[in-house]
């Protein structure tokens, strides 16, 4: 089959291995698209995309925009900052007024978990997740496994682990089914107090020492903690945090194997990750970012083929 | 395509044997070398899926038999220029674009196996100009299907002229993928 399975990308749960290995292969070519002089394609010169921005955002923003208008998309931005919503508008009427000026496609992120769901049962457009709340951030699961593709040839039999702020983050969900969809064996790792009670139920186990950690994967995700999500103190203090679960160069070096460094960015230098490590030739932080505009480019390009 | 077996015969006719696809192999590439001589100046692009075969068969013919050195050889794929997006049941099958040099002032030639609407020449048209700015571009085709164009689109250097009605298709079998380098006109007949 060569469409995906589904009319929106809601969230990796939604979605099957095939769709998967068909955005990837997908996003092969696109990547070369990228890195061509001029880096365009016609193809969705009839769409119409709304980027609906509720949280703030530079990097998924850019990201999504950049891959639209690669593909020669119409787009238009919308921040709720400066919106109606602040006017006491809901959220299906903002996205209906919207439409009504013949928009075909929506990327939205949101604070709520669930929001896109809603939408995509609520109204006529194609929907993208771009993140909802502390649920799923798709396209990010699918760029940091497509990375690790590129670094490792695939990601069948990798050990991954996820390491920070687990319990409010989007990425970490995403990440763990994207990677056991492929056959990755994850492992979790951070302050008992920010991993999810029953993470292990997804099959994921926990390992709280992070040198252990280490030491056991192939790949580690460090993931950013999460401040704006965080209604109570769960750790005595940031000082604390980066001793026991920041990685900095010597920690690295002093592992018996060469592991793969990443991050969803945006990166706090110096907290979970140093700069030397975080500039070194094991990180592939900036890849992801590249990356990340091609799997969008292909999981835009293969909605819109679906949009009658 | 099991569905197309179960409803319909396939009748099949040789256009062209092996022994007159090496004789009309050797016949374009004099004929490439009449108008480009050394190739300093000109690309081989092969059109994806099927052209490649043939761009890269000319290319060994004239780095072997004719002696020319070094022939700049490329891929293109249409797939994200076609003209056809959302309007096709046809699904995604994309392949792999290899120009790997600028064709900035340089002659192209496209080659393609068969010549038919047009369409994908005029995709290829498109595509080229993310490379660069040829200083001109010709086609070269191995079958042009003299009365089925949808669009003013000539090929420059042909293998072999042929009328062939819609439900006919010409099939290029190449030794490197089918074990055998002829030309089949392949007739539908529905039950």
């Amino acid at each position: 089959m060569k469409e995906l399975s589904v009319n929106h990308l809601l969230g990796i749960k939604y979605i099957n291995k095939n769709d998967i290995d068909l955005i990837f292969e997908t996003a092969d070519h696109f990547k070369e698209v990228i890195n061509r002089p001029i880096k365009k394609v016609p193809s969705l010169r009839d769409i119409t995309i709304a980027n609906i921005f509720f949280e703030n955002s530079t990097r998924t923003k850019l990201s999504f925009e950049l891959a639209q208008k690669r593909l020669s998309a119409d787009v238009i931005s919308f921040s709720a900052a400066q919106s109606s919503v602040k006017k006491g508008e809901t959220l299906i009427d903002t996205v209906n007024n919207i439409l009504s000026m013949k928009v075909d496609m929506v990327v939205m992120r949101h604070a709520s978990p669930g929001a896109s769901y809603f939408l995509s049962k609520n109204v006529k457009a194609s929907i993208v997740n771009a993140g909802d709340g502390a649920h799923e951030h798709p396209t990010q699961g699918l760029l940091d496994s497509y990375s690790i593709r590129e670094k490792l040839g695939e990601v069948s039999g990798k050990k991954v682990v996820i390491v920070g702020d687990i319990l409010h983050s989007r990425v970490a969900l995403s990440n763990i089914y994207a990677l056991q969809m492929q056959g990755a064996e994850v492992k979790v790792c951070g302050p008992k107090t920010l991993i999810p009670r029953y993470i292990e139920s997804l099959g994921v186990s926990i390992e709280p020492n992070l040198r252990k950690a280490l030491e056991w994967c192939d790949v580690a995700n460090m993931l950013r903690v999460q401040n704006e999500r965080m209604d109570v103190n769960y750790f005595p203090s940031t000082r604390e945090y980066t001793q026991q679960y920041g990685i900095d160069k010597e920690l690295l070096e002093s592992l018996n194997k060469e592991i793969v460094i990443m991050h969803p960015g945006p990166i706090n230098r110096g907290v979970e990750i140093t700069s030397d490590v975080a500039d070194s030739g094991q990180s592939v932080i900036l890849n992801q970012v590249e990356n990340g505009v091609a799997i969008r480019m292909a999981v835009i390009y293969l909605l819109a083929s679906k949009i009658q | 395509m099991q569905n197309q077996t179960e409803n319909c015969h396939m009748s099949q006719k040789v256009l062209l044997t092996s022994k007159e696809v090496n004789i009309i192999l050797h016949r374009l590439a004099c004929q490439l070398i009449e108008k480009h001589h050394d190739f300093s100046e000109t690309i081989l692009v092969g059109i994806q899926p099927r052209g490649t075969f043939l761009a890269e068969r000319l290319k060994k013919l004239l780095e072997e038999e004719y002696n020319i050195k070094q022939i700049a050889l490329g891929y293109l794929d249409i797939t994200f220029f076609r003209d056809d997006f959302r309007r096709t049941e046809k699904p995604l099958e994309a392949n792999k674009t290899k120009i790997n040099f600028l064709v900035e002032n340089k002659k192209v030639i496209f080659i393609d196996d068969v010549l038919y609407t047009g369409r994908s020449i005029r995709s290829a048209l498109t595509a080229i100009q993310s490379f660069g700015r040829p200083s001109e571009i010709e086609l070269l085709v191995l079958i042009d299907r003299r009365f089925s164009r949808h669009l003013p689109i000539q090929p420059d250097y042909r293998g072999r002229q042929v009328d062939a009605i819609n439900n006919e298709k010409v099939k290029v079998n190449w030794i490197e993928q089918d074990g055998e380098d002829v030309v089949y006109l392949v007739t539908s007949l529905e039950k």
